[in-house]
Formats: structure tokens, sequence, C-alpha cells
């Protein structure tokens, strides 16, 4: 289908007036949207301008206060995901929908209305493992869903469309999870897709997907709809102006790099994953007080088991670690902490935080053992506050009231949230795992600000991150990881983002 | 052999009821909901079915009572916990309190005006062994076909449960719910309805278990005529975990060691017959402490994930 043919192609789905409220917020407010067969739209805003509200309506998740949906010219009741799927509208949400302790082909078929009573498994790989061969989207089928990556559970999700005929694909954020290379294939699938007549909505905040995947651009603020182009009529410096309503710079002011002591060494160290296979193989890395270490790579060769590893939640099977030059290998987790690390996880709200407690009592989770929050074992609910004022003023976290729910923040607060209470408890070693996976360009800019803010202020920081961008703009050295190992190590100004490229996917050989 | 053989017998006699009703708790558990109002449940059951048979001397409407019996009082626990997300263990507990309770009642107040209308002591048609005919005279086998109906249902039940939550897709619908109920949702899956389905479902198995101890096993009523069983049946789901052909395993080390302390007691053993007759608990704690522990170490996945937890939907 040519560009001009999919401008005029029929229309696949109109949204009418969509108004959407929750308590305290107007989620959708008169919005109108419509999409072609065979297109692919773009919807750009920051986090809570209400793009996964309005596709959570298409996708029979949230019910509309207000407004009308048609499809194929028809007015549509999507009252519930099935209604949604039988008018061949999927949607692959941010918090993966699968279960964990169930396999790959159980997923995919979960929940078909058409499924025979007693489904023939044999089929169903057969019909599942030609799926993915077409789509160029490897999957086993036969594994659980917990043993997979991030990435690998994507492509499950986009599978169980695939595998329901869904005309009409949401992919909400679908990028947040995954490396470049693994963008770089989710492209070509959408691509793919497209040239079948399928037609896609695209929920994003990164304009560069924007002007590679989509076909036209509508742009979300607070609810409104303030802009709608043809991708090829616009660019990121004029989308990014209107999903803000402000001009942003992408520029952190950085002292002189010099480095001091040694905060972090690790020798030839080795652990396993929860597969029990080899997921570090022989790391070694030294990381120096007023240093940003850099890890690239893509993600699930080892990231996050190095940082596990340091921070004492996972055991070391062969090697050494030592924090402040004393060994802290198989350290536990406590000890670690004492010894003055901090910790922002990958996945920050299972292990980051506890959503139904309040933000104050999630600020305080690494200080209340010891004065002034607590005295002799008693908690001091007012230091508790008093505390949490501070840091929600020094670290701008948006919230409420110190008394909200953590769980009812924006993925940035959340984030600042964390950052807040581990730079607070930390004095000598930060570790960010992805710490702007998923935040949008605001959010992103004030992680990126306060890591080097702690840098400058002498700490070492490992910042475990995938895009090449941010490590190039915080970061003063850099190691790429592959398959467990350290590929190289080089400075930052040193890091052209070709070479880095291609150690990241093994296709030259480790320099170290 | 003949003493073997003879255990044996026993030991599927006493392990039937426990079958029926962990098949049914792991049906009710699979969804996520922990029900522990089972001893209620059976004791229910077995007092309704008990008079039913006395009445009308139709063993099928008497099966059918203590089924509908059970599942009604698990209907009630999903009322409780699944739209008014109560808590599911004092909902379960209230209702092996309330079941206990009211079913000694009817014990003594439904029962013939010459039994001052009181059950106990009285005999009515009973589920008697019937031998197969042919594999009934093999020793050994002789054990295993010469059972009540209930026995001989128990045989095609564990199958049935086992291929039904494991190939088919009411019982993948079933697991998805019980392990996460938000993508269950989202994929299109009734949550409520499969909640209350498998509650009920599960409570009318929990009710057959019940009527078979007074229809077969002990036929008759008498106070407290399930000795725990309902109890015991939480662990069996537990250390069968959550697998309907595990269930066997359990029960039949429950109803075997019961058998066992039957025969000493017989016998004219030392042991004193208190000590005896708490063997069959006491080896069920060990076994369940071993299975756990057997479980830790090998990081299965064991209960279902939502297990206790109410359901719903969360609009942010």
């Amino acid at each position: 289908m040519t560009e001009s043919t999919r401008e005029n192609a029929e229309l696949l789905v109109e949204m009418k007036g969509i108004r959407k409220s929750f308590p305290g917020v107007q989620a959708s407010d008169d919005v109108a949207l419509v999409l072609r067969k065979g297109e692919v739209l773009a919807l750009l805003g920051e986090n809570g301008a209400g793009k996964s509200t309005l596709m959570n309506i298409l996708a029979g998740l949230y019910r509309p206060d207000s407004g009308e949906i048609r499809i194929r010219g028809k007015l549509a009741r999507i009252a519930s995901p099935r209604d949604a799927s039988a008018l061949g509208v999927g949607m692959v949400h941010q918090n993966f929908m699968l279960v964990d302790s169930m396999t790959v082909a159980e997923n995919v078929v979960l929940g078909i209305p058409k499924l025979p009573f007693v489904p023939n498994a044999a089929r169903i790989r057969r019909e599942i493992l030609e799926l993915s061969e077409r789509y160029n989207l490897k999957v086993e089928p036969e594994a659980f869903v917990w043993q997979l990556s991030v990435g690998e559970q994507q492509r499950v999700e986009i599978l169980k469309l695939l595998y329901r005929k869904a005309e009409i694909l949401i992919l909400d954020e679908p990028t947040a999870v995954l490396t470049p290379q693994e963008s770089k294939e989710l492209n070509a699938v959408v691509k793919l897709m497209q040239a079948e007549g399928k037609s896609a909505v695209f929920i994003t905040h990164k304009m560069d997907e924007v002007m590679s995947f989509s076909d036209r651009v509508m742009v979300l603020r607070k609810g409104k709809v303030v802009a709608e182009k043809l991708t090829r009529d616009t660019d990121p410096r004029d989308l990014a102006r209107l999903m803000v309503g402000r001009e942003i710079l992408f520029c952190i002011d950085k002292r002189p790099f010099e480095p001091k002591g040694l905060v972090l060494e690790l020798s030839g160290v080795e652990a396993l994953n929860e597969r029990g296979l080899p997921a570090l193989r022989g790391v070694d890395l030294r990381l120096r007080s007023g240093e940003i270490l850099g890890i690239a790579g893509v993600a699930g060769n080892g990231q996050r088991e190095l940082a596990e590893t340091i921070t004492g939640l996972r055991p070391t099977t062969a090697g050494a670690i030592s924090i402040n030059c004393v060994d802290s290998t198989n350290a536990s987790p406590m000890s670690v902490i004492r010894r003055g690390v901090g910790h922002v996880p990958q996945d920050r709200v299972a292990v980051g935080v506890v959503g139904d407690m309040s933000v104050s009592d999630n600020l305080a989770m690494k200080a209340y053992r010891s004065a002034p929050l607590a005295s002799g074992g008693v908690l001091r609910p007012k230091r508790f506050l008093e505390l949490a004022k501070r840091m929600i003023e020094a670290f701008k976290i948006a919230t409420p009231s110190p008394s909200t729910r953590t769980k009812f923040l924006s993925g940035g607060n959340i984030q600042k949230t964390i950052l807040a209470r581990e730079i607070e408890a930390c004095s000598s070693l930060l570790i960010a795992v992805y710490p702007s996976r998923g935040l949008d360009i605001g959010a992103t800019e004030a992680v990126r600000k306060e890591l080097v803010a702690q840098r400058d202020a002498g700490l070492g920081v490992l910042l475990v991150s995938e895009d090449l961008e941010e490590l190039a703009q915080v970061a003063d050295t850099i190691a790429v990881m592959f398959e467990g190992r350290i590929m190289a190590v080089m400075p930052a100004c040193d890091a052209e983002a070709e070479r880095l490229g291609l150690l990241m996917s093994g296709a030259i050989p480790a320099e170290v | 052999m003949d003493l073997i053989a003879s255990i044996l017998t026993i030991t599927l006699r006493a392990g039937t009821s426990l079958v029926y009703a962990t098949v049914g708790e792991t049906f009710t558990e699979r969804s996520g909901i922990l029900n522990l109002g089972l001893e209620g449940m059976m004791l229910m059951a077995a007092v309704s079915s008990f008079a039913t048979v006395y009445y009308t001397g139709s063993l099928a409407l008497a099966l059918l009572v203590g089924a509908a019996v059970g599942a009604a009082l698990a209907a009630v626990h999903a009322f409780l916990t699944t739209t008014m997300r109560a808590n599911q263990v004092v909902s379960g507990l209230s209702i092996t309190l309330f079941g206990t309770g009211f079913a000694s009642f009817l014990g003594q107040r439904l029962g013939p005006e010459s039994n001052s209308h009181r059950l106990v002591g009285l005999t009515a048609d009973r589920f008697s062994p019937i031998a197969v005919p042919g594999l009934g005279d093999i020793p050994f086998l002789r054990a295993f076909f010469n059972q009540d109906l209930l026995t001989y249902g128990m045989y095609l039940l564990i199958p049935l449960a086992w291929f039904y939550l494991y190939r088919t897709r009411s019982g993948l619908w079933l697991r998805a719910v019980g392990e996460d109920p938000q993508t269950a949702d989202a994929m299109g899956i009734n949550v409520f309805r499969t909640k209350y389905l498998y509650t009920m479902l599960g409570g009318a198995f929990v009710g057959l278990g019940g009527a078979h101890l007074s229809l077969a096993y002990t036929p008759g009523w008498s106070e407290n005529i399930t000795g725990g069983r309902g109890w015991i049946v939480i662990a069996l789901v537990i250390f069968s975990t959550w697998n309907p052909a595990r269930a066997i395993w359990g029960a039949l080390l429950f109803g075997g060691i019961n058998a066992v302390q039957f025969r000493l007691q017989a016998a004219g053993t030392t042991i004193p017959a208190g000590i005896l007759n708490m063997l069959p608990y006491v080896a069920t704690i060990v076994v369940l402490v071993l299975i756990t522990w057997w479980e830790a170490l090998s990081k299965r996945v064991g209960a279902p994930a939502s297990l206790g937890n109410a359901y719903m939907r969360e609009e942010k």
C-alpha cells in the first residue's frame, strides 16, 4: 500500500467525544481519534497525558464516561477485552498480561473463546512456531514465562495478538523495555504487519520512534489532543515542543572528571541466573569515587545479575567483590547497605517500593533503623514526616501528600522516590539499573541530573543503561557487557556508537 | 498377603471421602479461593444425606442432597469472598463453626419421634461393597475391586480431574484465574464467574466426601463423624501440590495409617488407643513438613499465586 492510498484507506476505528475521568484527574477530555486500514498511528505524550487511558478504552479495559466508538463504520459496544478481541482489537500492555507460571503456548491461547474444549497441544505449538517464523519473533512455546527476559515476554504478547488474528494492534510504550536492537526488530515486525493490511496504534514518548514507526502522529497533553500531523510533515523538535508545551534542552552540566579512591572492585566474578546457567563469566570492573561507570549492553546479558551480585541479592559463585577496599563477596544485603551502597533496581514497582505503603514510609525504608527516625527500637512518625517533606521538596517528587500510597504516583515520581531514598542512604556507591526506563522527558532529565550531581559530590555511580545517548551524556567510563562478559572498557569520550553497537551484539571479540 | 489385602481394602475405603474432598478443594483453591469451611461442609453433607436416605430410602437422592448442601455452603463462601471481598480465612472458619454446630443440631432434631428425634443410632440403606465379577476374586487386586460405588467413582474422578485441569480449555482458564486474575480478566475470562463456579463445584465434591462417610464408610450419623477430615483435606491439597493426580497418595497415606491402627487396636496392642488415634494426624503433619521443605529446596511453583486474595478490577 502506498502512502497516498493509505491516507484515503477505509476508516477502521473512529472514536468521538471520548471522556473519562478518574478521581481528581480528567484522563480523556473530549478526544477524537481515527485509524485507517494499514496505518500506524503514534500517540505521543508525556506520562499522564492520557494515552494509555484512551487505548484502554478501545481495548475494553476501561469504559468511557461518554463518547462513541465506531469500528469499520459500525457503532461498537466494547464492554470487555473479549468484545474488543472479537472486533479484532488487541493491546500489548505496558505491564505484560502474562501468567508467569504458565508456558508460552498456554499464554498464547489463554481466553480464546473458540478454543476446542480439549486443545490440541501439538497443533498449537506448530501454529505458534509458524507465526514466530513468519514474523521473526523467536520464542520457545514450551518455556515458562517466568524464565523469559522482558524482550522475550513482549514477543509472546505480540504473538498472542497475531494468534487471535487481531487487525488493530495497540502497543503501549513497547520499546520502553527493549534494547535498541530489539526495538529495530519490533519496528520490522510492525512494518510486516502493516504490509499485510493490519493497523497499529503506538503509544510512546520517544521522538525517534515516532519518526521511524509511524505514518501519522497525534500529540496528547493533559487528556486533550493538541496536534495531529502526518509524520513526514513534522520533526522531532516540533513534536517535543508540542508534547511538553515548552522547549527542552538535552544537556547536563558536569564538572571535569577527577576520579579519586577505588569504591568498587570486581575480579573474576561469576554468578548464575534463575535457570542455573552462567549469567556472569569472569567480570572484572573497577569504579572510583567521582566516576560514573556506564554498563552498556542489550538487556539480559547479565546486567541485572551484576547489580544483584554486588548488592548481595545473588550469590557469587567465583571471584571476589570488594567495596571500599573491604571484601564483600557474598555479603548480606544488609551489610552491603551498611557499607553505604544505594541500589535503584531494574524493576522499580516490584522491588523498589511497596506500592501500598505511603510515600513517606517508602522514603524511610532504608534509614528507619536508627536515629533520628527511630529511638530504642520505636519509630518516630513525626521525624518520618519531616524527612519525607524535606526529600519531597529536594527531589521535586510530585505527590498530593507524604501519606499518599506510592502506587498512585506516576512512574517518574516513583523513580524519584527510590532515587531520593537510595541517595540519602548512600555514602559511597550508587547502583542504578535502567533508571530512566519508561520515564518521560522531564523525569528522565531529572534522574540524569541527579546521577551527575551525586558523582560531583564524590560518589561512585554504576549506571546500567541500554540508552547509548544516556551513557554518552552522563557516563565518564563505559563498559560493554555481552553474554555475561565485559567486552571492553573505555573512556566515554572515546566511545563511538557504532563500535559500542558491535561490541554489544558480540560482533567483534572482547578487548579485555 | 491376606493381611495386606485387607489393610488396603480399608485404606481405600477410608481414603475415598478424602479424595473427593481433596479434589473439590483443589478446584476451589485453583480459582484463588481458600475454603477453610470444609469440616463444617462435610458434617452438614453427612447429616443431610443420611437423613435423606433414612426417610426416602434413595441413595441417589441422598448423594444429590449431600452434593447440593456442600455446594450451597460453598456458594455462601463464594458470595462473601468474591462479591463482598471478605477475608477468606474468616469466612471459611465461620462456615466450619456454623456447619459443625448446625449439623449437630440437625442430628438431634431430624430423627423420628421413636428415637426422641435423634438420628444417632439409626440405620438405613448404605453403599455396600460390590465385588467386580472376575476381578473381585484375584488376590491383592481384590482389595481394589471389592469396594462401594463411590470408591469406584473415585478411580474415575482422579484421572478425569487431572485431565480437566491440565488438558482442557476450562482447566487452563481456571488455572489462569487462580494464578493471575488481572491477566485472566484482560484475556476475556470471567473471573467472578470462574471463582463462583469452582468454589461451588468444589463444595459439591466436598459434600460427596461427607456423604460417603455417613452412607458408606461408617453408615449412620454420629457426632463429629468426620473426625477432623475437613482439616486433613486442607493439608492434603498442599501436599498434593494442587494436583488432583497426587491427591490419591495423601488420601492413601492418611487412610492407610488409619487402617493399620485399627488393625493394631483389634489385635489388642498395649499402645493406648489415644496414641493410635493420633497417628494419622501426626503422619499428616510430618509429611506436610517434608513436602513443604522439598518444595522450598527445589523451588517448585506451588500454590496458585493469587490464593487467598480478593480480586477487583483496579481502575487507578
